[in-house]
Formats: C-alpha cells, sequence, structure tokens
C-alpha cells in the first residue's frame, strides 16, 4: 500500500465523519468565497477602469455642480487630451425605479469613452437628435427597451418648463462595452446634454462634472494638481482625481460595510478552525495505539507526522476547492449590473491562501503529537 | 420510563465535563452563528430605529414633487412663504407660523485616517429648526450666529470624522466655516452640520430652499395642509409627516442587510449542523458500552433518544447564549456609519434588541434538535449484544 493509498484508506474508515467535517468545511469555505467577493468589490474598486481619466468634481462634493465656464480653461491644461461634462438627472422609471441616467454632450461623451461601442450611425443619430437618448445593452435588455422607441423617462430633481417632471426621450442607440468587464458595466444610460439644459425648469449651465481624457496617463498626478490649482480660492473650487479613486470613493461611501464582513469572516473562520481542528484532534487520539505500530513497524517520526499532517490537509484541500468553485457558481448567479460582485481571481488567492493556513492550523498540533509519541507510553496508555 | 429518562439525561449531562473537547464544536459553532446572525439584525435594527426616531408626527415635511429625497427638491423663495403661510400649520409665540425652510448642501469630510472622502448633510436652518426639533440640544460650545459662517455639528458626525472640532474650521466653496458647537439629539440630526440658511443661500448660490417643515396644528392639521397647498396652483409639492419620510427611507437598507444576514446565516448555520452532527455522532459513539448496559439492564429506547436529544439541546442552547453575549459585548451600542438616502452618512448604533437575542436562540434550538436526532436514532437502534462487545 501507497502511503498516499494509506491517507485515504484512513479518511474513508469513519465515512460520516470525514464526510461531516468535509461539508463543514466546504460551507465555510462558499461563505468565505461569497464574503471575500464583497471585500475585493469594497476594497479595490473598479479597477479595470485604470488611470486614463480625471474626474473633475466641485471640492466641496460631487453632488455640487461646477458651472460650464471652467471647460475653456480646463481645456487650456497641457496634457488634457478630452473633455466632457456629465450632469446626473435623476433618472426615474415607471414608479420608483431610480436608473442611471447622465446627460452629456454625444461628441464629447465618444471622445472620451472610447470604451463604450456603437455603430457611427447611431452616434450620429445621438449627436443629431436633440431628444436623443443611447442606452447601455444591460440596461436596454433589462427593459426590453429598442432603438427607435420614445422612453417617458422622469426625473426626480429637474422638473421641465411647464413644472411637470414627465421628461421623454428617443433611444436612438444602444451601446456595448468593449469587453466583458465593460459590457457588465453598460447599466447606464446619456440623454442630450443640449436639450436637457435647455428644456429644464432653473438649471442652466450647470456641468455637473467633468471627465477628463489624459492625452498622457503617467501624467495624471501633474494633471489633476494643475486643474485644481487653478480654481482654488474660487467659488468653485475642484477636486480632481483619477476616474479609479472615484470610483472607489463611491463604493466606499457605503461606508463601515467593510469593516463588517471583516468581523463576519473572522467569526466564520475562528469556528471553522474549533470545528475541524477538534474532528482531527479527536481522530488522532483514537488511534494512538495504531499510530504506535507504526512506529513499532519502523516508521520514523517524521512519516507518522506526515501522515497526520496529510490527512488534515486532504480534508482542507477538498473541501476548501469544493466551497470556492460553489461560491464561483453562486457568484455568477447573482453577480452583474447593479452588484458587479465576481468571485475571481483575487478571491481564488486568498482562498487557496486560508486552504493552506487553515490546513497547518488544525493539523499542525495533532501531527506534532503523533510525531512525538513514544511507543512505550502509547502503547501503556499514557 | 420517566425515572428511567431523568436517570439517563442526568448521567449523559453529567458526562460532559469529560468530553469537553467534542463538546465544545457545538458550542463554539453555533456561538458563531448566533453572533453572526446577530450582529447582523442589530446593525439593520438600530439603523431603523435612528431614522424612525427622528420623524415626529406632529411635523410635516413639504418636498417638491417627486421628488421623495431633500437633495433632490427645491422650492424658491416665493414657494416657501406660500407653504409656510397654509392653514394648519401652528402659530408660534411670535404669533407668526412655525416653519423652517431649509436648504441641505453635501460637504465631504474625511473618516479618521482615510484618504476617500464621505458625504456629509450641510443643512442651513431658520431660528425655528430648533423648536419644531425638541430632542436637539447643544451640549458642547454654543449656536452659530445668524449671518455668520459659523457651524454647529452633530454628535454622530463629531465622533466619526475628523476637522469638525470646536474651533477648527472648514473649508466650503473658498471660505472658512468655524465650528462653534456639538449638538446631540439621539436620531439621523445628528449626522448633519447646521449653519444659517441665509448664510448657505449666498456661500452655495443658491436663492431657494430644499424643503419646509411645519408644526402641525392638531391632527388634521396634515390634511388641511395637503388640501391647501394641492389647489394653489403656484406649488407643486408632496406633503407627508417627518416620521413618513424617515421610516420610508429605512426599508431598503433593511431589506438589504436582512438579505444579507439570511444568506450568510443559513450557509453557517448549515455548517454549524455538520459540526453538532458530527460532536453528537461521536459523543453516542464514545458511551456506546454504557448505553448498550443500560439498554441490558432494561431501560427503553425512548430515553436513550430523550437523553442524546437534551444533551444537543442544552450545548446548543449554551452555545446560542454566549453568540448572543459576544455580538452583544462586541457590537451593541457601536457606532457606524453608512450611506442614506440624500447620498449623505447616516451615522447609526448596533442596538441588539431582546428580540434579536430571542430569534437567535431560536436557530440554535433548532440546529441542536437537528443535530442531536439522527444520532440519537442511532444510539437508540443499536443492537445491544454487539455494541456490548464492541468498543
Amino acid at each position: 500500500m501507497t502511503r498516499a493509498g494509506f491517507v485515504i484508506a484512513n479518511l474513508g474508515r469513519k465515512k460520516t465523519r470525514t464526510l461531516l467535517t468535509l461539508l463543514s468545511i466546504v460551507t465555510a469555505f462558499l461563505l468565505f468565497g461569497l464574503l471575500q467577493a464583497v471585500h475585493v468589490l469594497f476594497s479595490s474598486g473598479a479597477e479595470f477602469v485604470g488611470a486614463t481619466r480625471l474626474v473633475t468634481q466641485a471640492r466641496v462634493s460631487f453632488t455640487t455642480s461646477l458651472p460650464m465656464r471652467l471647460l475653456p480653461q480646463i481645456e487650456s491644461v497641457p496634457g488634457v487630451a478630452d473633455v466632457m461634462w456629465q450632469q446626473w438627472f435623476g433618472g426615474v422609471w415607471q414608479e420608483n425605479t431610480q436608473l442611471i441616467v447622465f446627460a452629456a454632450d454625444p461628441a464629447r461623451l465618444r471622445a472620451v469613452y472610447p470604451e463604450f461601442v456603437m455603430s457611427a450611425d447611431q452616434w450620429k443619430a445621438f449627436e443629431g437628435t436633440r431628444t436623443g437618448m443611447i442606452a447601455g445593452r444591460a440596461l436596454a435588455d433589462q427593459y426590453g427597451w429598442k432603438v427607435g422607441q420614445k422612453l417617458p423617462i422622469a426625473s426626480n430633481i429637474f422638473p421641465l418648463k411647464d413644472g411637470s417632471k414627465a421628461w421623454a426621450f428617443d433611444l436612438v442607440g444602444i451601446f456595448d462595452g468593449k469587453d466583458a468587464e465593460w459590457q457588465r458595466n453598460t447599466n447606464l444610460a446619456y440623454v442630450n446634454y443640449a436639450y436637457f439644459d435647455e428644456a429644464n425648469l432653473f438649471a442652466r449651465g450647470l456641468a455637473g462634472t467633468y471627465t477628463i481624457r489624459l492625452a498622457d496617463p503617467d501624467r495624471a498626478a501633474g494633471v489633476a494638481r494643475a486643474i485644481d490649482t487653478m480654481f482654488e480660492n474660487s467659488p468653485d473650487e475642484t477636486k480632481t482625481q483619477t476616474e479609479k479613486d472615484f470610483n472607489l470613493g463611491f463604493f466606499r461611501q457605503i461606508g463601515d460595510i467593510g469593516l463588517i464582513v471583516r468581523w463576519i469572516l473572522f467569526a466564520v473562520f475562528f469556528t471553522l478552525l474549533l470545528v475541524v481542528g477538534n474532528t482531527i484532534a479527536q481522530s488522532v487520539r483514537e488511534r494512538i495505539p495504531e499510530l504506535a505500530i507504526l512506529k513499532t513497524l519502523g516508521f520514523t517520526d517524521r512519516a507518522v507526522l506526515g501522515f497526520v499532517l496529510a490527512e488534515a490537509a486532504a480534508l482542507c484541500i477538498l473541501g476548501g476547492l469544493a466551497g470556492l468553485g460553489l461560491a464561483t457558481l453562486v457568484g455568477i448567479a447573482i453577480g452583474g449590473g447593479n452588484f458587479p460582485v465576481a468571485v475571481d481571481h483575487r478571491v481564488w488567492v486568498a482562498g487557496l491562501i486560508a486552504i493552506v493556513l487553515l490546513a497547518l492550523a488544525v493539523g499542525l498540533l495533532p501531527a506534532l503529537r503523533a510525531g512525538r509519541l513514544t511507543i512505550v507510553d502509547a502503547f501503556a496508555g499514557r | 420510563m420517566l425515572k428511567q429518562t431523568i436517570a439517563m439525561t442526568s448521567l449523559g449531562l453529567r458526562s460532559i465535563p469529560e468530553r469537553w473537547g467534542p463538546s465544545l464544536v457545538i458550542v463554539v459553532g453555533l456561538a458563531g452563528v448566533v453572533a453572526v446572525f446577530t450582529a447582523l439584525l442589530a446593525m439593520a435594527e438600530g439603523f431603523r430605529s435612528t431614522l424612525e426616531s427622528t420623524g415626529r408626527q406632529d411635523v410635516a415635511l413639504v418636498l417638491r414633487g417627486g421628488s421623495s429625497a431633500e437633495l433632490n427638491s427645491g422650492l424658491s423663495r416665493d414657494q416657501g412663504d406660500i407653504i409656510r403661510q397654509s392653514p394648519g400649520v401652528l402659530a408660534g409665540p411670535d404669533g407668526r407660523p412655525l416653519a423652517s425652510a431649509e436648504m441641505i448642501v453635501i460637504a465631504e469630510l474625511f473618516r479618521t485616517g482615510e484618504q476617500t472622502g464621505s458625504n456629509i448633510t450641510v443643512r442651513g436652518v431658520e431660528p425655528a429648526a430648533l423648536a419644531l426639533r425638541p430632542q436637539l440640544r447643544i451640549v458642547e460650545g454654543r449656536m452659530f450666529e445668524p449671518g455668520l459662517r459659523e457651524l454647529i455639528v452633530g454628535r454622530g458626525v463629531a465622533g466619526q470624522f475628523a476637522g469638525v472640532g470646536i474651533g477648527e474650521s472648514l473649508r466650503m466653496r473658498g471660505s472658512d466655516w468655524t465650528v462653534v458647537g456639538v449638538f446631540e439629539s439621539g436620531d439621523a440630526n445628528e449626522s448633519e452640520l447646521w449653519t444659517d440658511v441665509e448664510v448657505a443661500q449666498t456661500t452655495f448660490n443658491r436663492r431657494g430652499y430644499s424643503a419646509v417643515r411645519l408644526a402641525l396644528d392638531g391632527a388634521s392639521g396634515l390634511q388641511v395642509v395637503k388640501d391647501t397647498l394641492a389647489a394653489d396652483p403656484r406649488v407643486n409639492v408632496d406633503v407627508e409627516t417627518e416620521q413618513e419620510y424617515y421610516s420610508g427611507q429605512t426599508k431598503q437598507f433593511r431589506d438589504t442587510i436582512g438579505m444579507l444576514a439570511g444568506v450568510v446565516t443559513a450557509i453557517m448555520a448549515l455548517g454549524a449542523t455538520f459540526a453538532a452532527l458530527n460532536t453528537m455522532y461521536a459523543a453516542v459513539g464514545a458511551r456506546t458500552r454504557e448505553i448498550a448496559t443500560l439498554r441490558a439492564l432494561g431501560f427503553g429506547g425512548g430515553p436513550v433518544v430523550f437523553s442524546v436529544m437534551v444533551e444537543s439541546l442544552v450545548l446548543a442552547v449554551a452555545g446560542g447564549l454566549a453568540g448572543a453575549v459576544i455580538a452583544w459585548l462586541l457590537f451593541n451600542n457601536m457606532a457606524v456609519s453608512t450611506l442614506g438616502s440624500n447620498f449623505t452618512q447616516v451615522v447609526f448604533r448596533f442596538s441588539v434588541t431582546p428580540v434579536l437575542v430571542q430569534r437567535g436562540l431560536v436557530i440554535a434550538l433548532v440546529i441542536g434538535m437537528i443535530g442531536g436526532l439522527l444520532p440519537a436514532l442511532r444510539a437508540a437502534r443499536l443492537p445491544v449484544t454487539t455494541a456490548l462487545r464492541a468498543a
């Protein structure tokens, strides 16, 4: 019998116990995978966005609109390739469903976000239709919108000139993301700024926030500083940061949830450690006479230590991988759209590290005990 | 039968100390489940009670129609005056309507030691604002002077964010604002900074208001205000009591946290059930010979099942209680903040209530029951002769 076979045979001896222990590890890693995915979402933000763009907001808060008159000054800063602005529209669909809708200039949007892919005809239609609107694929699919439809979209902020909030837009295009990551983030829509600016009751010349495409991403920090310095001590002080940092800040606003997730992870792991550790310790205790026989037969201390450790590791690895696999499936089922959680490589790396740590933590003590066993004491039951 | 049951059960319970290790698995496993469950729901509960205690039944909140949150709303000065003059509004000591037209803007503050900013509500208020919120009082420093760029800061904000101590100044729109006082109210108002509405309007270059709060004249006041304003073509507004407004804001957060708690607890409970089964199988295994001896002496199968179940339940309850105590010690009254519906931070405290503890214990009992049942049945079915020979 090979050594590996021996370990497997030992695991198969008390089938109920092995199965139950395995299942507790599977559930624990399922939970670990999902929580870690949420944790990654909060701690790393939207990494795929990269640092090719800057966002300039009012320093006091991004909810305070910057005026349009800053535009020429921002455009004049060396290193700035294209500038667009976007105003949060406060879009509401049907009864009370909030939508992500911005008012933006079509040509500038196209220049600043080459990641959004749409046919040239549809871009042209967006530029040429005053009441035009384009929607991301994810959003359009969610509500079954088709190009050519007139969509009644209310605003919970901006009334029309007649005081009503019943805006309507012509859907002239549906855009896709350039890859899978971007495709997942097409759950938003843009309406034509020129029409918005003219038709709404009170906001005139309010740009909202500016988004800047950089000529050279390496100069992000310098350009950001140049812009902010320009408006220092004016009523419209700005804060410019990379798009990535802006998005990150947005998610972190949800606050202490990240902290709570860490607490839960800690609780789950601590619980798991004790449960699995205890089971393995118990199975070693019950087999002390056998281990003594192994040693009598000439197996070294190290070999016996190895057997026990291998058994613990086999349980942890098997259960851990199954749990992470399950978490990945669940992640695919619930992820995407407004909750872009994904059990991806970052989660798997953390999970694999956790498996190794767990195997060592629960296996090492019983293994050391087994290794140190002296034959005489073991047979005597001391 | 009864005597047998009592004897068996007490025998089982008294032998727990000899099997501390395995028994601890149930206790720790369930402590984990109950602690996580209780802590998550205590968060939802704290958020709810903070917001719900903010709103008063006898104060109406008037927003521009269809706005749903103060941040989205906007009313002109004229509209503010029309709303204020509506019948159904209580008169103040000076004979004028008891009302406060308020404007909110958002400032970015930094959590102590963090780089990314958080949105905080800055509320410009009229003098009547304090009369409309009798629960609010200045606990340190003084009230702001109307006409000056001075702020008073809520206790919750002062505790969570940097740069808002008394005497410190905050930079907004190119000017410096001095913090002159700290106020306490025990509700969501504590998550805000307050200043004079006129000064806020000048600085932020806005002429109107976000919302108007009205003291209602008696139980019928609300309806009178609603009817009057609905009939007035110069305004298009939504009128509701403050309490309705704040209660409506808690639903989404409670649903989200409730779902999170449900999923996490269900998965953890599953793991704990496996662990409990493991433990009880081991406990029955260790006592095989003892149980067989008793069976040989004439003890029935019923008492065996009962005694194993009792043991499992006692351990489960111990674990559940430990979990509730841990959740209470670690989290009760812990102040945290999250995004509210104005897109600004709401500071609230975890609240571990007896109801939550009770629900946690029920979960522990159910898991203990499942964990005990299968092993108990196995113990009762053990063929006496083989069991005596085994072990």
